[in-house]
This record gives structure tokens, sequence and C-alpha cells, in this order.
């Protein structure tokens, strides 16, 4: 079920970018300030005036979360497939190929295993900025290896979502099928005692989050993300109701007791490690 | 059998009856049906046969949200000996989107869960459509953990456009609703079987849909994303044009899903849709739940529950880069 919103706000522009673009100054989409390009970078890619958390490139993210090269990357020779033969304005085949091409990833989605702060941890991230974070079959057969490589190895998992597309609709059934398939090696994972959190950042909506995403043994989020089943046309479609404002936001979800913490992107590191430790077998 | 709402796709069909009707009336009486009669009759059952052989994508969505088709608590009348409701989700309220029960059937004993739509209007405004909220998939967690607690089969009669799109449905939590219902289905230690009966509309489908065995009907359909919230995104709008288009790209239909390995099973619908012969759309389905309870009770359960990974497990494409010294396919 794929969010409705396939492009909400996002860092810098209207377009997903990969990392801070270039230019000296940036303006921030949430107050507008111009900011000093190298200041928001130093801060986590958070802006210094309004605290928004701009969005972050899948390699970003795990230099930020990850001890210094500790990453080592998996399963990156998986790569998507047309099904479907999907073709609206334009062939799936060719979207995959513009999306290769303008974020150099083969698929939305990196996992693999890293370090932080000496702690072992199988890693999963979807990036938005691959078709808006998307899962279709390769980020369900990736994010699946990993869970089931966490489950044999005994690390814990930590899957990071930024997914507004939620369920890829180019590839039909077998993506919604892949929410079943995470779901179930999520599900042994939990069996076998491992620990898992999961930290959703914007946006985290539709299949996503109806899947993995709020499957964690720990439910974290960045400050002010979009985290939601429906996106908000589709609400709009179905009910005629205008959104309040905070709608499907950290602190919406926060309130309505559906995380357990928002965390500042510049503690995550510590304090996933805290958690780490106090689960510790 | 005359139906209230008519398919604008079966006009040939519908005048043909209407004449065979009137020709009927004034021939009442008589033993032998005339020339006529017999030849409209024969012509009647070529022209379903064929255009019922030949739905377009967009006609089977028409067909399976039919307000005649056989719902959840039509097959609860026409298939089952006893149901026993089991309405409260204990944390918020009865979801009547979602139903759910103990049932018995023949000799066979099984929990019951299904969406339900409603067919009148007050009905269907009752049941929210068939879109069932967070409160509707945590009943149907509960009870499936009580099936599971004393070895009673699941039998999910799926038929949702989708779960509701709301505030309240929102607050509530459906995604996490849904997410957690997924963990449960795919660990249940008791025989689970899914039929798609009418809609398979995404989350709110798969969130009752994990299962041993998933069988659709065959004019039924079972979508990551309803052809219209598709149409409104990738052809930015949906309307009468862009929603067939949407159907068809989709391959959402019965036989698609066959053919990817998604269904088990298709299960024949009586010629014209289930909603010309609802009671024989019940005994096929009847047939098919004793069969299939019969089979995957032979199972113990942990051969029953590695299968169930496997299925789930292997769903899906893509493809394996293969290792390039020289060039890279995949920057």
């Amino acid at each position: 079920m794929p969010a409705s919103d396939p492009e909400p706000s996002l860092a810098f522009s209207g377009r997903p970018k990969r990392g801070v673009p270039e230019g000296l100054w940036l303006k921030c989409p949430k107050c507008k300030s111009t900011i000093f390009r190298k200041e928001a970078e130093n801060r986590f890619n958070v802006c210094p005036e309004c605290e928004h958390h701009f969005y972050l490139p899948a390699a970003d993210r795990i230099r930020q979360l990850l001890d210094a090269d500790s990453f080592e990357e998996w399963f990156n020779d998986i790569i998507p497939v047309d099904p479907l033969g999907f073709h609206d304005r334009i062939s799936y085949r060719d979207r995959i190929d513009l999306e290769q091409a303008k974020t150099q990833m083969p698929d939305a989605s990196v996992v693999g295993r890293g370090y932080i702060r000496g702690r072992g941890v199988v890693v999963g991230i979807t990036d938005f900025a691959f078709m808006a974070g998307s899962m279709g079959s390769v980020v369900g057969e990736k994010l699946t290896l990993a869970a089931e490589e966490a489950t044999r190895l005994s690390l814990p998992l930590i899957f990071v979502s930024g997914s507004g597309g939620g369920a890829r609709m180019q590839e039909g059934i077998f993506s919604l099928m892949q929410m079943a398939k995470i779901s179930a090696a999520l599900a042994r994972y939990d069996k076998s005692g491992g620990l898992y959190i999961s930290i959703l950042t914007n946006p985290t909506m539709g299949g996503v989050a109806a899947s993995f995403a709020m499957q964690g043994d720990i439910s974290l989020a960045e400050p002010g993300a979009l985290i939601g089943f429906a996106g908000k046309r589709t609400i709009w479609n179905t009910v005629r109701i205008e959104l309040p404002e905070g709608f499907q936001t950290s602190e919406f979800l926060l309130q309505h007791g559906f995380l357990d913490r928002i965390v500042h992107r510049k503690n995550l590191r510590t304090e996933v490690a805290r958690i780490i430790d106090f689960c510790e077998k | 059998m005359a139906t209230t709402v008519r398919l604008p796709f079966e006009t040939d069909i519908y005048e043909l009856e209407d004449l065979l009707l009137k020709l009927e009336l004034e021939t009442d009486g008589q033993p032998d049906p005339t020339e006529k009669i017999r030849r409209i009759r024969k012509e009647l059952a070529q022209l379903r046969k064929h255009k019922y052989s030949n739905l377009s994508p967009w006609e089977t969505v028409l067909v399976s949200r039919h307000p005649d088709r056989p719902q959840t608590m039509d097959y609860v009348k026409l298939v089952l000996d006893e149901f026993v409701e089991l309405h409260g989700d204990r944390a918020f309220g009865d979801d009547r989107a979602l139903r759910s029960g103990f049932a018995q059937m023949d000799d066979q004993r099984f929990l019951l869960v299904g969406h339900q739509k409603g067919h009148t209007l007050n009905e269907r405004r009752e049941c929210m459509y068939g879109c069932a909220h967070p409160e509707g998939y945590r009943k149907a967690i509960k009870n499936m953990r009580l099936a599971a607690k004393y070895k009673l089969p699941i039998v999910s009669l799926i038929d949702t456009p989708g779960a509701f799109p709301g505030i309240g449905s929102e607050e509530r939590g459906v995604a996490q609703l849904i997410a957690t219902a997924l963990l449960e289905m795919s660990q249940l230690p008791t025989p689970i079987i899914c039929v798609v009966i009418g809609e398979g509309g995404s989350g709110g489908a798969l969130g009752i849909g994990i299962g041993d065995k998933v069988a659709i009907l065959e004019h039924a359909y079972y979508s990551v994303i309803s052809p219209e919230g598709c149409a409104g995104i990738l052809w930015k709008v949906a309307n009468e044009q862009t929603k067939p288009l949407a159907a068809a790209a989709l391959k959402f239909t019965a036989r698609d899903l066959a053919k990817f390995g998604i269904v088990d099973e298709v299960l024949p619908e009586p010629l014209g849709g289930a909603h010309r012969d609802p009671k024989g759309m019940a005994a096929t389905l009847k047939s098919y739940l004793a069969r299939s309870l019969r089979e995957l009770q032979s199972k113990n359960t942990s051969e029953l529950l590695d299968a169930r990974y496997a299925k789930f497990r292997n769903m899906g494409e893509y493809q394996k880069m293969q290792p390039a010294p020289t060039t890279q396919v995949v920057a």
C-alpha cells in the first residue's frame, strides 16, 4: 500500500537529492533560514536554526551511525527486475535506469554489518532518494537476508527506514508480499532472541510502516518525521478531511503511544549503543 | 438471476435477459418453449461465457465489487452449520468491517476471520465499506492467538478495498496493528487458509492474509494498491481512462497471481460471477475449505511453519548481478 504522497517535503528543494547539494548556502525547507552548508553538515544535516532533520543519504547515515570504516556492505549484487512489464507514462525499466543513474545505487536499500561504539550490529537502510525509498523485491530480499544473517550471527539488528512510497507499486503484488516476507524473517529473528531496533526517519509510510518499521522491539524516530499508513491524499480522497497540523509526525506517534522514543540525530549512535547494552544477554 | 446493479460491460447480456424474460412471460403456461426462446437462451449462455472468460482487469474489479457479490457473512450462512461470533478487541471497540468467530462446518471446526462490506447502505456504513480500523486487526490477532492455543485451524476470507484511511485509524495505529498481525500470522502454530473472495486491497488484505494456503476466487483481485490510487499517482488523475490502464498494469487478476505463484489455487466462479449464484459459489468454497483443512491438519506444526516460511520467503523477483571484472552492470 504505497502512501499516495510520493514526494513529501524533502531536504532542500522539491526534488530528492543525494546529500547536501553543491553551493555554499542552503535554505531550510522548514524555517526558510539561509544556512551555511558546512555548518549543516557538521551538525548531522540538521538545521542549526530550527533543528529540522534534512534528508540523509544511506552512505551518510552509515557514517553517522557506525564506527568509522566499520561497515561491510552485503548483498549489493541484488538488482531489480521488472516482473510485471510495468508501464505507466514511462516503463519501470526506464525508471529503474533513471533512478540508478541519479542515485548511483542499484535499488533503494543498503544492508550490511558494522559496529556501533564497538558493538557488532547488522544494519539495513532504505534510502528515500531511490524511488522514494519504496519497497520492491530487492528491498524485501535484502532486508530479509539481513534479518536471517542477524539471526545466524546472533547480532542486534537495526533498520533505518526512510520510505515515502511504502510498497513499490511498479512491482505490484510482489511488493506487497515483501511485507509478509520480511515480517516472517523478523518473527523468526525475534524467536531466536535477537534485538531489533527500528529507527523511523522522514518519511516512513504505507507498507513499510505497516511491516518492518513498526515491528521493532524498540521503535525510535527522528524528530519531525512523517510516519503513518495512508498518505494525506488518500485520506482526502476517501473521507474528505483536511489533516490537522502535526498529524502523522513523530511527535504525534509518540503522543499516541506508537513510539518508544524520539531521538535527535546527533544522539542516535549513543542511544542505540545504550539500548543494546540494556538488552545484552 | 436478475441483479440490482448492472455492470456497464454487460449491456448486451442484460438486453438479452430482459428480452428472454418478456418472452417467457408471454408464453407462460405453454408446455414447450418456443424456438425463439430456445435460441435466445443459447445465445445468452454463449455471450455470458464469452464475456466472462475474457474479462479485462478493470471489468474484474467491477465484478469483485458488485454489491450483490457474496461476502463473509453470506458464506457464514451458506457454508457454516454454526457460527459463534467473538466481537471485541479488548481495547477500543467492535470493528464491524472485520468479523471473527468460531465456525462449525460439517465435522470440521475452525476460527473464521473475514472482512464484511455490507450489502445495504446502512450495513455498508456500519461496516465502513469493508475498510477495517486498527481494532479490527487487534480483534483478529486476539482471536487467532486463541485459535492457535487450542489448535483450531484458521480460515480467513479477504474482501476489502484497504484498511481504513482516516484520522482515527491513524491515531490508533493502523500501520502498527497490521505490522503486528503480519508478525503473528507468520508464526501461529495452527493451519491457516486464506481466500480472497472479492477485493484484496493491499495492506488491509494482507493483514489477515498470511497462511499455509492462499486461494482466490476467479473474479477477485489482490493488489498492492487500488487501481484508483495507482492511476492517481502514476497517471496524475484517476478517471475512466486511467483506471483501466492502472488495473491492467498492476497484473492483479486471479490468473496473473496464479502464474506468479502468489496464490495456490483459483476457485472457479459460477458463470457471470459469484453474485449470479451465491449458493453455487458457496458450494465450491466449502469443498475447497474442507479439502484444504484435511490436508493441512495431517501435517505436524514444525513442518507447517517451515513450509509457511518458505512460501513467503520465495516471493519476489530480482536478479543477482554477475561479477563483471571489466565493466560494471550497475554503477
